[in-house]
């Protein structure tokens, strides 16, 4: 999985949560919370996304590292590869 | 002696029913003896009919509320936005901590109970895959809550769950709180958003109490007729906005109507099955607080869902009141046009008849094929509307399990 298919993966879960928002010009080193409008909740729901669709778990510890598209990938590419994708 | 209680009135209401989603529009399709019902996909059951609302919940929320929320909440924004329209109130001069919000509800946390249960079954039951939403979905307070919240209300907002009766328990709360000068404006009624869950369809026909026919499923409710054979459940909401007469007299607001009287009793004999003797006390008790006697009352909308017995309990009770007496008391049912509203159903099937004030018109009972003798009820209004001369006064009767019933009389305002 590449950088850009990792934040398309994302952006497609958070255009199911957060419906209203514009996705077009979210820019990738920057936390999703302050160009977005999402909540606690918000995150919960990309952590819950990501195990219903794609078999990923993300400990709470680890929420930190979905604050941006860029950290997004860092974390989940390699999660992504021990998964053979 | 006690200084009298303040005079509360009836300033707006918004509703959604499923054959209307304004008042213009329901009462024009009551009178024109328009019913609507649909034939739903009900989750492990197969397609039976039910009353199902077309309103465009985006227009007041955004799609991210409607997918967070729940269908009741919606209701319940969608009827608040267009009470506080038609009040003339804008949204952004509401006193919030002086706005209280009241909705009676059947039940709460069905539908979504069962949607996260069928969720995680196709994740073989494993409870890591159930919402983080649950819980505010299913608390018991949650469409009223989600009023509050669209409306950035601060004041008191809550449900009462009354089962069916919950709709007229909506408005007798709002108006004790309004007389008590907890709140200053309220939004008040019920709201239904029954048709989601399969429990509820499920235990009526396990009760084989749900409403159908054979060749016309706008026929499927049917009070009063001799065929009735069970309920049609809906979904739909109906919220007024009332104040008490002064501050609505100070603000130029549109009076619909005044509060008058009302009762809330409770059977205290059974599960399901009504009790007319309490109910006809229910009714006596509401005519009395209200200072009239049953001669007074012009228009009667019964609570009759269309269920083999429970019609001929109503009228057991209506007749016990009324009785011959009462030459100038017309009586009507709105169920046979968009089913059961649970809920929301007396808070609606009052709009429906409040424009009589103006237009003097009963709507009819409607699809009578046969009226049932043990339902012949004088005055009763079938099939087409009615003129009448006089129309100063509505009883609104709505009953719910566990025996609770519920009358609320509103009049026309007289300054």
């Amino acid at each position: 999985m590449t950088k850009a298919e990792c934040h398309k993966l994302v952006l497609d879960i958070i255009s199911d949560i957060a419906p209203d928002e514009d996705l077009s010009n979210v820019k990738p080193d920057v936390r999703l919370r302050d160009q977005l409008q999402l909540d606690s909740m918000d995150f919960l729901d990309i952590v819950m996304e990501l195990r219903k669709r794609h078999g990923i778990e993300v400990p709470e510890a680890d929420y930190m590292k979905l604050a941006n598209l860029d950290s997004c990938a860092e974390y989940l590419i390699p999660k992504f590869a021990a998964q053979g994708k | 002696m006690r200084a009298p209680l303040p005079r509360i009135v009836i300033t707006g209401l918004g509703l959604t029913a499923p054959n209307g989603k304004s008042l213009a529009e329901f009462r024009a399709n009551l009178l024109a003896g328009v019913a609507r019902i649909s034939e739903i996909d009900v989750r492990y059951m197969g397609r039976y009919p039910a009353g199902v609302c077309s309103f465009d919940p985006l227009r007041y929320q955004k799609k991210k509320d409607v997918r967070v929320g729940t269908r009741a909440g919606s209701i319940g924004v969608y009827c608040a936005r267009e009470a506080l329209a038609d009040s003339g109130i804008a949204v952004d001069a509401l006193v919030k901590d002086r706005t209280g919000v009241f909705i009676g509800i059947t039940e709460h946390g069905n539908v979504e109970t069962e949607n996260e249960i069928f969720n995680i079954s196709k994740y073989n039951y494993d409870t890591k895959f159930w919402t983080h939403y649950h819980n505010p979905r299913t608390v018991a307070n949650n469409p009223a809550g989600e009023v509050s919240l669209h409306l950035g209300s601060t004041g008191p907002a809550y449900t009462l769950g009354a089962a069916c009766a919950a709709g007229n328990v909506g408005l007798i709360h709002a108006t004790q709180m309004l007389r008590l000068g907890e709140v200053d404006l309220a939004i008040c009624g019920g709201v239904s958003e029954s048709i989601q869950t399969f429990g509820i369809f499920a235990g009526f026909k396990s009760q084989n109490a749900l409403g159908s026919h054979p060749t016309d499923i706008n026929r499927s409710s049917r009070p009063f007729d001799k065929s009735r054979n069970g309920i049609v459940i809906s979904e739909g909401g109906c919220l007024y906005t009332l104040e008490r007469l002064d501050d609505a007299l100070a603000r130029g607001a549109k009076i619909y109507a005044e509060i008058s009287g009302y009762c809330i009793n409770s059977d205290a004999t059974d599960y399901v099955l009504p009790n007319p003797v309490r109910q006809a006390e229910c009714v006596r008790k509401a005519i009395a607080h209200a200072g009239l006697a049953p001669s007074d009352i012009h228009l009667v909308n019964t609570h009759a869902t269309a269920t083999p017995m429970g019609d001929i309990q109503e009228c057991e009770s209506i007749r016990a009141v009324f009785g011959a007496d009462c030459p100038n008391t017309y009586i009507n049912n709105t169920k046979g046009y968009i089913g059961h509203c649970m809920g929301a159903a007396g808070a609606l099937e009052l709009a429906g008849n409040l424009p009589s004030f103006t237009d003097l018109t009963v709507h009819p009972t409607i699809n009578v094929t046969e009226l049932d003798p043990q339902c012949d009820l004088p005055g009763l209004v079938i099939n087409q509307p009615k003129k009448i001369e006089r129309l100063d006064t509505i009883l609104n009767n709505s009953f719910g399990m566990l025996g609770i019933n519920s009358t609320l009389i509103v009049k026309r305002f007289v300054a």
